[in-house]
């Protein structure tokens, strides 16, 4: 008898829609949809017999009802394999897959697996959880990781072992299993040892994660002197997106000037993320940069003053590595306008 | 980029609907916001709910710069 899978996928893969439907809530559908064919046809000895659906922002701002749903439509259903995804560079349907995957595994006890690119939050928040295959960036590479998370979902329907994180192509999952292997455990030290004054390549088992933890900067001492800079990454911009900011992956960010402003007006000011409905934030600014409220504390005093200008990128599909760079260039401006603190909205 | 400024030294609060990313991250002050497409008011709701609620979640933003932590710190709303 072949066994069962059931495939999780967001609003997009699950065809309800683009971000317009990102607040729908979980569904579970009898057969295949979206990636579910493909995993259908793949997978060995095994036939997907349901697709869940969710909304990313359904499960980003509601993961215990969400989680609760879905564990509810899986409880009196048959299943041998949960696979979600593959998520690639979206942070939001990254770190879904993984919550959804972690409570499936806890709850039921059966193999569960995704896929995700390195750079999504979702990665770090879940691979000691879960096997998390390593996969590309965008969408464009879904038959290749598909086609990964396949190999070793087979591997786990077969009861096989699956094998460590580097030959296996997921990311490391922090465990260490016990193998024998041929060496004795001296001559395998010196040989580690010779290649690490050689600078040559060695693996160890004991791998020192390296944490980017920054100290915690001191407060502010007085409030109410200080000033106060507002950042965003959610693409706010002045309507004609005179920097060109891009709507994602964006390396490139602004400065505006809200001199006089009391608050950010329609029409005036728009998001350019491309990462959520801009409905409410074009329809008012100030629900992503809340100049309003910070106008009107400023009044009462509770702070010392608003910085002349607000810096904006989107902050949807930016590697890491770019958002540091643009903070780095917005760094000496602050400094230079003797910026005491920023608050930082994102999306 | 909430990082790199805190680097230099700058305290920054990051308000941010999935705060189990701003924590992976290692934002250090953090205030959640309620949704992605509106972190600071609900469109569903009045002008003035919308209003007291960025106020209010603001003003915990405001008062997090000036609170000395020791650990990453989400501030309750």
């Amino acid at each position: 008898m072949s066994k069962k899978a059931i495939i999780y996928v967001n609003q997009f893969f699950g065809q309800l829609g683009g971000e317009d439907t990102a607040g729908v809530g979980p569904s579970i559908h009898e057969g295949l949809i979206g990636p579910a064919m493909a995993y259908n046809a793949q997978l060995k000895d095994c036939d997907v017999t349901h697709t869940i659906i969710c909304g990313d922002n359904y499960m980003g701002s509601n993961p215990e009802d969400a989680v609760a749903q879905i564990l509810g439509f899986l409880e009196n259903l048959e299943f041998d394999i949960f696979i979600a995804g593959p998520a690639f560079n979206a942070g939001r349907y990254g770190v879904a897959c993984g919550t959804i995957c972690k409570a499936v595994k806890d709850r039921f006890g059966v193999p569960v697996i995704t896929s995700m690119n390195q750079e999504n939050p979702g990665m770090e928040m879940f691979r000691k959880d879960i096997i998390i295959m390593k996969g590309g960036n965008i969408a464009s590479k879904m038959r290749k990781d598909l086609a990964a998370v396949v190999k070793v979902a087979n591997k786990m329907l077969a009861g096989e072992q699956v094998g460590p994180a580097a030959e296996e192509g997921y990311f490391p999952t922090g465990r260490r299993h016990q193998v024998f292997i041929e060496e004795d455990a001296t001559t395998r030290f010196m040989r580690m040892l010779h290649a690490r004054i050689a600078g040559e390549e060695f693996v160890s088992e004991l791998i020192v994660p390296k944490l980017d933890r920054v100290p915690i900067a001191a407060p502010v001492k007085d409030l109410k002197q200080a000033k106060v800079a507002l950042l965003t990454t959610g693409g706010i911009v002045p309507v004609d997106n005179p920097d060109r900011i891009q709507s994602a992956s964006a390396t490139r960010w602004g400065k505006y000037d809200i001199t006089g402003m009391e608050r950010l007006e329609s029409g005036v000011f728009k998001t350019i993320h491309a990462g959520f409905d801009p409905a409410a934030a074009n329809a008012d600014p100030n629900v992503i940069m809340p100049i309003d409220v910070l106008r009107a504390m400023e009044k009462e005093g509770v702070f010392g003053s608003l910085h002349q200008y607000f810096y904006s990128t989107v902050g949807t599909g930016t590697t890491e590595k770019e958002a540091s760079r643009m903070a780095k260039e917005i760094l000496p401006l602050l400094q230079a306008d003797n910026v005491d603190a920023c608050i930082m909205v994102s999306t | 980029m909430v990082k790199e400024i805190e680097r230099a030294g700058i305290p920054i609060v990051h308000m941010c609907n999935i705060v189990p990313v701003s924590k992976t991250v290692g934002a250090n002050r953090i205030v959640p916001t309620i949704s992605i497409p509106y972190p600071l008011g609900d469109p569903a709701t009045s002008r003035e709910d919308q209003w007291k609620l960025r106020y209010h979640r603001v003003r915990v933003a405001l008062e997090a710069l000036a609170t000395d932590v020791e650990e990453q710190t989400v501030f309750p709303v």
